[in-house]
């Protein structure tokens, strides 16, 4: 299979030296840029798609790109209507972040009607990739199994068995607590019972009595955002952690322990894929997007549009123009190469596969200062990262 | 007796406790809704974003300013309070004459504005207020663990609303406006400024919901949208309640919270939609709310 | 408590002549000209939002400026239509005509039993317990296994009108819309100019006079809440074909209060009010839409200056201006 795309690359390339003319690439990022996800994807994940194509100098490769950017409110409606009058209109060839499943899905759909590219970065639902994966779309940086697999099997490992869950009752916290379930089990875990609240909720002192009461070691927290961020200062406030459980938060990201403060967050066990103080190159990086980003370090949402645009401009290099199929074969044939998430690639369903993280939040008392936050527990290498492929139930997958 | 679908009393009674104590912000906030109704005739839409803007202006205040919590509770209800009756002065009193669903289109509008301008300012994940020093920590009642913040709660929150009720029900000023909610032309004849008493009732009513504001803040983060949602559930709180009497909006706002509670226990997926669920049964069986007169 | 009037609620405009004044005849073509040109100018499915909003104000428009009551719930009919219509063409494969007619049949049952509730109180009451059925749609929704809850229902196909016309194409799509929508606007044109909708007026405009009059007030009241809620119906299961999705949006109740919005804004109780307030709204919406919050603030701000400056709407107020009710 590789090697009439190898082929046929090298004849896209061989044609673009010959002609030597510039492209001109749009690329839409799209997000939450005034809701529950701004912070962690909004404007800073516009400020990392520009960098990646500063990073790859595309001017001087004779590519223009172009950036544009929206607000979908993590709404389906929003992002389906502006994905496409994107594609229609204003001439977008790529559509980059977009988290929140529901608009994910919604993006993924219009892609595939208009034959464009879809790399997201945000989303977690791991369907994008399983039961709804489309040709056009890639999924970049995490999604609910890598979580739900990280996490649950890590806590288990320790020796947490018994858990209960706090599920948002939607299609969302519902995945997330059956996956989760599924891990703990085969890990030789017990789920002692789940109570599943209105989406959204304010209050889960009720709910939390009632794990408080289940008599549970962990209580995973299947919902995501101001949900969870609430459920664990509740937690604190009626003193769950102080009288032995455990919380595990299965979607949290770093901007959510920002909020919560190392106070209340301490002690958390969480996967990411990627966090600013890994390495020296993370830590190069991060420190230039603080710069522009308001001193904010970046997330791994932002780091996953970074990566995601920089393989892409690649694409567009190496094949010499715009036709999807092309890039398409390009990105799945290649591994990718970054400095964020050092090397990855990308599989026949649209899933790119590279290390995951467990991290744990420090207490106030290890940290520096401002946005040093985890402690690193455990690397999950690339391949035991993500949900096998052939168990995805994706119908590009032969 | 207690043993209702393998729930064990204690949890039962702590699930009970809590219900009151959501039932306290319900009953602060149709309380305040109550007054304005009584007096205005209008239904304030605003009510929710007023409550928002408590939290934050409590949050504000110990950011930028440092003051705590306590001087919190006193200044933070005066000052939205004042905004309130700026509001009333310049807008909602020149719609008196017009039909009253215009004073909750004109409240519904302000709630966006109010909205829209902290969630540019703040964004809407919700920032941090933490509770006061002299109330963290909790007491162990054998059946569960209960914050003592939200034991205040529940404490403040009867007393301003046992305070509002007497103020109303048992004080020459109290009958001054209810005087004047029966027939201001009269009340106005006798020599009282029933502009004023208008708008400061406004002010009051809007006090009120920056009280339950603050109150809140520690509990749940600082949201912008914290009030929208609320605010629709305190609807349907009234309408249960009826309009007629300021203790119906009281004990409806405490009723209504204890039954939530309990709905979380036995039907967690049915715990928001239950009070309309009573609203719809109420309005089959006594139109005008459980407290209410029939216009 | 007061007795409240529902006088005063709208500007009411000028007597009415018996029969189609000529100067709503000219502007109806003249509408429609713009309309059939409007594809070929303007991005198709951008006009095609317009559209279904205007016949969604419309609808409201019949409820409130006809029947004088101010539903804030008017989104649980548009959503659960938009559902009903998505899954028919979505799950059962039905072509988008039944799909369509499948939606409004569920926006009108809706209607008819939150209707017969609802017309129990008046005014305000009125207002807050449409508001309140509204939510508990919205909580049905984000539950209920065949919405989707947050995903809503997606990649909904616009399928073959009749089995015949293929509706891929923005196009043709855009014409099948148009017929629609005029028809319904044509047909609430119709409702208000009948016996029926004089009766509505005299109702709205004093309530113990009708009834004294011998008029069954809460059966004409349930009956236009039927109507408003059918074709509110039928914008909303429309829309779902078009943008081959429905979600949550199209229940929560902001969409309540924006259509709300596009009849105050356009003007209440006029024939072609509701249309402008709907192209305008959506206009700024789309072209806003970068601004984030800002849309919200500044759709507060039209509420605020509509109900303080110019309760007429700017159809009423040209129409005033014109001294001819439009």
């Amino acid at each position: 299979m590789k090697l009439p795309i190898l082929i046929l690359a090298t004849a896209a390339s061989l044609l673009m030296a010959g002609t030597a003319m510039a492209t001109d690439i749009k690329i839409g990022v799209l997000n939450d840029r005034s809701g529950t996800y701004a912070d962690l994807s909004g404007e800073g994940s516009v400020i990392a798609a520009r960098m990646a194509v500063e990073d790859f100098d595309a001017a001087t490769k004779g590519i223009n790109v172009e950036i544009v950017s929206a607000d979908h409110q993590n709404k389906p409606d929003i992002a389906s209507t502006i994905a496409r009058e994107w594609y229609d209109q204003d001439g977008v060839d790529m559509i980059a972040d977009v988290p929140t499943s529901s608009a994910a899905f919604a993006v993924n759909d219009v892609t595939r009607d208009k034959n464009k590219i879809f790399m997201d970065s945000g989303a977690g639902s791991a369907d994008l990739t399983g039961s709804k994966c489309s040709p056009n779309t890639v999924h970049w940086t995490y999604d609910t199994w890598a979580l739900a697999h990280g996490t649950g099997s890590a806590m288990v490992q320790e020796g947490f068995k018994k858990w209960f869950f706090i599920t948002a009752d939607y299609a969302f916290g519902q995945a997330l607590e059956k996956d989760t379930s599924a891990v703990v089990t085969a890990a030789g875990g017990e789920v002692l019972g789940a109570v599943r609240h209105p989406f959204p909720g304010t209050d889960f002192s009720s709910y939390l009595l009632q794990a408080q009461a289940s008599g549970a070691q962990v209580i995973g927290l299947a919902n995501a955002g101001g949900d969870t961020v609430n459920t664990i200062k509740q937690a604190a406030e009626f003193g769950i952690t102080q009288a032995g459980q455990s919380l595990a938060g299965l979607l949290i990201f770093i901007t959510d322990v920002h909020a919560l403060g190392l106070e209340t967050a301490q002690g958390l066990v969480l996967t990411e894929a990627f966090y600013w103080d890994l390495n020296d190159e993370t830590r190069a990086w991060s420190k230039r997007f603080a710069e522009q980003n308001g001193g904010n370090m970046p997330t791994m949402v932002q780091a996953g549009v970074y990566g995601s645009v920089l393989h892409y401009l690649k694409a567009v290099e190496a094949t010499g123009g715009k036709d999807t199929a092309a890039l398409m074969d390009w990105m799945k044939a290649n591994p990718s190469q970054d400095p964020l998430f050092g090397e990855g690639t990308i599989r026949a369903d649209g899933r790119h596969v590279h290390d995951m993280y467990l991290f744990k939040v420090k207490s106030p008392a290890e940290s520096k200062g401002p946005w040093d936050y985890y402690n690193l527990m455990a690397t999950i290498p690339a391949k035991d990262a993500f949900r096998p492929l052939a168990e995805g139930g994706c119908d590009l997958v032969k | 007796m207690f043993e209702l679908l393998g729930i064990p009393p204690q949890a039962l009674f702590g699930q009970l406790l809590l219900g009151l104590i959501n039932g306290s912000f319900y009953a602060l906030l149709s309380l305040g809704l109550a007054v304005i109704f009584g007096l205005l005739n209008i239904i304030n839409f605003s009510h929710g974003a007023q409550y928002m803007m408590g939290a934050f202006v409590a949050w504000m205040l110990m950011t930028y300013a440092g003051i705590n919590y306590w001087w919190a509770l006193l200044i933070v209800p005066i000052v939205v309070g004042a905004t309130g009756v700026v509001i009333e002065r310049v807008m909602i009193a020149r719609l008196y004459h017009l039909d009253h669903l215009y004073g909750l289109l004109l409240t519904f509008g302000l709630a966006l504005i109010i909205q829209g301008l902290f969630r540019n300012q703040y964004g809407v994940s919700g920032l941090p207020y933490s509770i006061p020093t002299e109330l963290s920590g909790g007491t162990n009642l054998g059946f569960m663990f209960l914050p003592n913040y939200r034991a205040w709660v529940v404490v403040a929150s009867a007393v301003v609303c046992f305070g509002t009720w007497f103020a109303i029900e048992k004080t020459k000023l109290g009958a001054y406006l209810r005087a004047a909610t029966e027939n201001p032309v009269l009340v106005g004849a006798f020599g009282i400024n029933v502009p004023r008493m208008i708008t400061l009732t406004y002010g009051f009513g809007v006090a009120l919901a920056a009280l339950a504001g603050v109150l809140a803040a520690p509990i749940y983060s600082v949201n912008p949208n914290m009030g929208a949602d609320l605010i629709i559930v305190v609807f349907a709180v009234v309408v249960i309640g009826g309009m007629g009497s300021i203790l119906g909006a009281i004990l409806t706002g405490f009723g209504l919270g204890i039954v939530e509670g309990l709905t979380r226990v036995f039907y967690p997926e049915a715990s928001s939609v239950v009070i309309f669920v009573i609203m719809a049964l109420v309005l089959l069986v006594k139109p005008a709310g459980l407290f209410g007169r029939t216009a | 408590m007061t007795t409240q009037s529902e006088t005063g609620l709208v500007a009411a405009p000028a007597a009415r002549p018996v029969g189609t004044p000529r100067h709503h005849v000219i502007i109806f073509f003249v509408l429609l000209a713009l309309l059939l040109i409007a594809p070929f100018v303007l991005y198709p499915v951008f006009v095609m939002k317009v559209l279904c909003f205007a016949l969604f104000a419309s609808a409201l428009n019949l409820l409130l400026g006809f029947g004088g009551l101010l539903s804030f719930g008017h989104a649980a009919f548009f959503g659960s239509a938009s559902y009903v219509a998505a899954h028919a063409a979505k799950v059962w494969g039905l072509n988008p005509e039944i799909a369509i007619l499948l939606g409004v049949g569920a926006a009108a049952l809706l209607g008819l039993g939150i209707g017969a509730l609802a017309i129990r109180r008046q005014g305000i009451y009125f207002a807050m317990v449409t508001l309140a059925f509204a939510q508990m749609v919205y909580f049905i929704a984000v539950q209920a296994p065949f919405t989707g809850g947050e995903d809503g229902i997606q990649a909904v196909p616009r399928g073959r009108l009749f089995g015949v016309i293929d509706l891929s194409s923005d196009f043709t799509l855009y014409f099948v819309v148009l017929t629609i929508v005029v028809a319904a606007l044509l047909g609430i044109y119709r409702i208000i100019h009948s016996p029926f909708g004089q009766v509505l007026k005299a109702i709205r405009d004093n309530e113990p006079r009708s009834i004294s009059l011998g008029y069954k007030v809460d059966r004409y009241k349930l009956a236009v809440f039927v109507m408003s809620a059918s074709l509110a119906g039928l914008a909303g299961a429309t829309k779902a074909i078009v943008f081959q999705l429905s979600s949550l949006t199209d229940v929560y109740w902001s969409m309540s209060g924006e259509v709300v919005l596009m009849t105050l804004l356009g003007g209440m109780g006029t024939v072609f009010g509701p249309l402008v307030g709907a192209a305008v709204i959506i206009t700024m919406e789309n072209y806003l839409a970068g601004f984030g919050a800002w849309v919200t603030v500044i759709q507060g701000v039209i509420f605020v200056a509509s109900v303080m400056l110019f309760r007429e709407g700017i159809i009423g107020v040209i129409a005033k201006w014109l001294k001819k009710p439009l």
